[in-house]
């Protein structure tokens, strides 16, 4: 699978990564294209039967009760929030 | 052309349990905005996810309410995009391994229709926070109180072919939800959302018609609304040549119309894969059959029953099991006085009259199940006739805690059962109207059957109410018509 240009351009946006240059693009082309050959060697095992590994730890989920164990820390958190008002955080203007 | 509509639905419930479904925090509604939000539903550097039993429980629920698949393993993963109400820039959701598997659920169209919807997968999820777009010095505010809110999707296949369709789905599915005691149900509060694919095809086409996705619709009325809208707007565009394009829309109520959402220039790519912070969830068949020991009996079940065990009528059945709380106080009731038919009539008629004027809910009805069958059984055992009954029936609603005998004593509401005190009572209307008992006389059988109206009243305004109008009419009738 071939990696390109367009590629890392969408991919930097959807992550909302600020590439500097041109260049800096193209350098991560040949990096995706290196580690994509990668899994194109990886491709080669036969995984016929086998379940797709979600976690390496061979463990399962522990779960917690259903009981309310948080109390109000909003002014801890809001000290170091850049904005905010009536207890609100504060954004740059979202415009749906 | 005939045209075929085809609708599928994403209902979004939340969940009612206590915390949130990775944090401790409290998902209670209505506090101070952030008050409730955690490190880890703000997504601190650091924090982990653990999950919430009581959502786990509650999804294996439902589950086990629509007949569904229980896969023993399942998967969280993360729904990542880009939102200030986000805070962690993912949601974590389930896509390829959902906790909940395909199921079916049985809507009620009329008494008697019914048709089955089968049920696509449900998964459990994490709910966003919520964005002030009001203008705080050119900014928008974020409460992160409803992060982190467990919410359990249900998605159904593309089965329903009307808007009445879908919205007897949202109400099956509402009911299953507020019966299991999951979710509070409350579609004002937003703890059901539903998100509407419609379609349309010409009639007899196998191949599904482009659809549209109308976002986050939160009444009955508002679901079949939009429908009805989306759909006629579909049909006219096909049929003057244009394409109905696959897209986003909003249902805005005030104009009574869909609209399409700002088309992004790329289509969403939310890259979902497993998160890592989270091991997958294995469910062994002893804890779902745990679970299954404490499902209630369903809305289905129980308006089954209401018809064939109890004798009521479709209608009756469908009423009475429409809601939990409605059916538990008909069978409360019912238990007392021991007769469905009367409980079915006064829990419709009386209670509910009384119910809506003042808009109490059932829940807090000042009459509770126990006074209304107390009340019920003195009519049905000759006590008081029905006239009275609604007199005691007054006086409950407005009484604090006494029970219809003691108002039937106290008011001396008794029916007067005593043939001598009626025969007395009767003879002393006689004697005290001669001339209308003259006239009666002279009238034929057509006028008398009226005229015997007025002579009913005066001996029942003479017990006071209290004398059985069936037995005044027969025994007035006989000393009428002796003479």
């Amino acid at each position: 699978m071939a990696i390109e240009h367009a590629d890392v351009l969408r991919a930097a946006h959807l992550a909302r990564l600020g590439l500097k240059d041109d260049a800096e693009a193209h350098g991560y082309v040949d990096d995706l294209t290196h580690i994509l050959e990668m899994v194109d060697r990886l491709q080669a095992v036969d995984t016929e039967g086998v379940a797709p590994l979600s976690h390496p730890l061979d463990a399962t989920q522990r779960l917690r009760p259903d009981e309310v164990t948080e109390s109000n820390q909003r002014e801890t958190f809001q000290a170091c929030a850049p904005a905010t008002t009536e207890g609100l955080y504060l954004v740059p203007r979202v415009v749906e | 052309m005939q045209w075929e509509t085809v609708i599928g639905l994403e209902v979004h419930v939340q969940l009612a349990t206590q915390s949130k479904i990775f944090s401790g925090a409290s998902t209670a509604f209505g506090a101070e905005p952030n008050t409730q939000a955690c490190a880890v539903d703000l997504g601190l550097p650091g924090v982990l996810p653990v999950l919430n039993e009581g959502a786990v429980a509650m999804a294996v629920q439902f589950g086990l309410a629509i007949d569904a698949e229980i896969p023993e393993t399942s998967l969280f993963e993360r729904k990542n995009y880009f939102y200030p109400d986000l805070p962690k820039g993912y949601q974590t959701s389930q896509m390829a391994q959902p906790i909940i598997g395909k199921g079916e659920v049985e809507l009620v169209l009329d008494e008697t229709e019914r048709k089955t919807v089968r049920i696509h997968h449900a998964h459990l999820e994490e709910d966003a926070g919520k964005s002030l777009h009001e203008d705080f010095h050119g900014m928008s505010g974020i409460d992160l109180n409803r992060a982190g809110t467990p919410l359990l999707e249900i998605v159904s296949e593309p089965d329903m072919r009307s808007a009445r369709e879908a919205v007897a789905y949202i109400r099956a599915i509402h009911a299953i939800v507020t019966y299991l005691g999951i979710s509070d149900g409350n579609m004002a509060e937003g703890s059901m959302r539903c998100d509407v694919n419609v379609s349309v095809r010409p009639k007899g086409q196998e191949a599904f018609g482009t659809r549209a996705e109308i976002k986050n619709v939160n009444s009955f009325r508002f679901v079949e609304r939009a429908i009805e809208f989306e759909v006629e707007r579909q049909i006219e565009l096909i049929e003057d040549g244009g394409k109905v394009v696959q897209e986003t829309r909003l249902y805005d109520p005030d104009l009574d119309e869909t609209r399409s959402m700002r088309t992004k220039e790329e289509a969403n790519d939310y890259r979902y894969f497993p998160c890592p912070d989270l091991l997958p969830i294995m469910l062994d068949s002893a804890y779902i059959e745990h679970q299954r020991t404490t499902l209630p009996e369903l809305p289905t079940e129980k308006r089954n029953r209401f018809e064939s065990d109890l004798g009521l009528s479709a209608y009756d059945a469908g009423v009475l099991s429409a809601t939990r709380p409605t059916a538990e106080y008909f069978e409360a009731v019912l238990a007392v006085c021991g007769d469905a038919k009367q409980a079915a009539n006064w829990v419709q008629g009386e209670l509910s009259a009384h119910l809506n004027r003042e808009n109490i809910d059932i829940k807090n009805s000042p009459v509770t199940p126990e006074q209304l069958g107390g009340l019920i059984s003195r009519v049905l055992d000759d006590t008081i006739n029905g006239k009275a009954a609604k007199q005691v029936f007054a006086a409950l609603w407005n009484n604090d805690g006494q029970s219809a005998d003691e108002i039937i004593d106290a008011q001396g509401l008794k029916q007067v059962t005593d043939t001598g005190a009626i025969e007395a009572m009767i003879d002393q209307v006689i004697a005290d109207n001669p001339v209308q008992v003259a006239q009666y006389r002279e009238a034929d059988e057509a006028k008398r059957g009226k005229m015997i109206g007025f002579f009913v009243g005066q001996v029942m305004k003479a017990s006071r109410g209290t004398a059985n109008p069936q037995q005044v009419n027969g025994v007035l009738k006989q000393k009428l018509d002796e003479a």
